[in-house]
């Protein structure tokens, strides 16, 4: 297990690769999770004030 | 019965709704091929005879680059449809994907980087293939920022479309660049003509995560397209009855 962490010594490297494409891809889906939520929020505000 | 289909899917309310019910279709498929792929590309893969274990870098750096083209060809071809037909829906699905793009395109060249300095021994050359995917960087984030400077939509959808048409120029020099030019960065060993020369070990797991990676562009430019969709069309009946049965 401590072999395949170690990485044959490039463990920086690798892991660092596969951290930074993993925040790439969760941000991806988190932003316009967030943005909806928003929008619908915004939206039925204005909707109740009318 | 097909062209009603389509006909129907330009209507923003039916995208919407039909989006919404698809994603998690593709949601988990995609899932469940990056975890093999992880596994695979992580676990099982042999080291590299010349890289050691330092080439697992590949399976998020090719994917990524495969990507950053593939969204690119999407932008520009939804630009185009948005021109010609004026089609609401495609102007939406390309600004989504110019986010999706540029992210991918960052990751490719960041990848790419963190692979260069232990294989090359440096962080970054100007050599053609990187310069010319930093310029695809730049093309992105351009289309990007002129979507942004202009208030108007529709304005700001055909601006963007005629600019993203422009850069794909830069898409069969960024492919043709290892091929044209001397680079440090290798040649092409999967897309070319003849068997591709890589062990099928390493071979598996890399289709594995590019079709994983084509799954998660479709599920998060859907999620994009709706949220920008729903901000454009604010205002109209359809989304007042969707806020109010919630």
């Amino acid at each position: 297990m401590n072999e395949f962490f170690h990485m044959g010594g490039y463990a920086f490297y690798v892991w660092s690769s596969y951290a930074i494409a993993l925040i790439v891809l969760v941000l991806n889906v988190v932003v316009p999770l967030r943005n909806r939520r928003r929008l619908l929020a915004a939206i039925a505000r204005r909707a109740r004030r009318t | 019965m097909i062209s009603r289909f389509f006909h129907q899917l330009g209507s923003p309310r039916y995208f919407y709704r039909f989006s919404g019910r698809l994603i998690p279709w593709l949601a988990v498929p995609c899932a469940v091929l990056m975890l093999a792929g992880l596994y695979q590309g992580l676990v099982v893969a042999p080291p590299d005879y010349q890289q050691g274990e330092s080439y697992r870098i590949m399976f998020v750096h090719v994917p990524s680059a495969w990507m950053s083209l593939f969204i690119y060809i999407v932008m520009a071809a939804a630009g185009a449809i948005a021109l010609i037909w004026h089609m609401k829906l495609a102007e939406v699905i390309a600004i989504s994907s110019a986010h999706i793009g540029a992210s991918f395109t960052f990751l490719a060249l960041i990848t790419g980087s963190i692979w260069g300095k232990p294989m090359w021994g440096t962080w970054w050359v100007w050599d053609a293939r990187l310069t010319s995917e930093l310029i695809l960087l730049f093309l992105y984030l351009g289309v990007i920022a002129l979507h942004n400077a202009i208030d108007d939509k529709r304005t700001a959808a055909r601006a963007t479309a005629i600019l993203s048409i422009v850069g794909v120029v830069n898409i069969p020099i960024i492919h043709y660049s290892v091929e044209w030019w001397n680079t440090l960065h290798q040649g092409p060993t999967v897309t070319k003509f003849d068997a591709p020369s890589i062990d099928i070990r390493m071979l598996i797991p890399l289709l594995l995560m590019a079709v994983a990676f084509k799954l998660y562009y479709a599920v998060v430019v859907l999620m994009r397209a709706r949220c920008e969709l729903l901000e454009r069309e604010r205002n109209t009946q359809w989304v007042t009855e969707l806020v109010e049965s919630k």
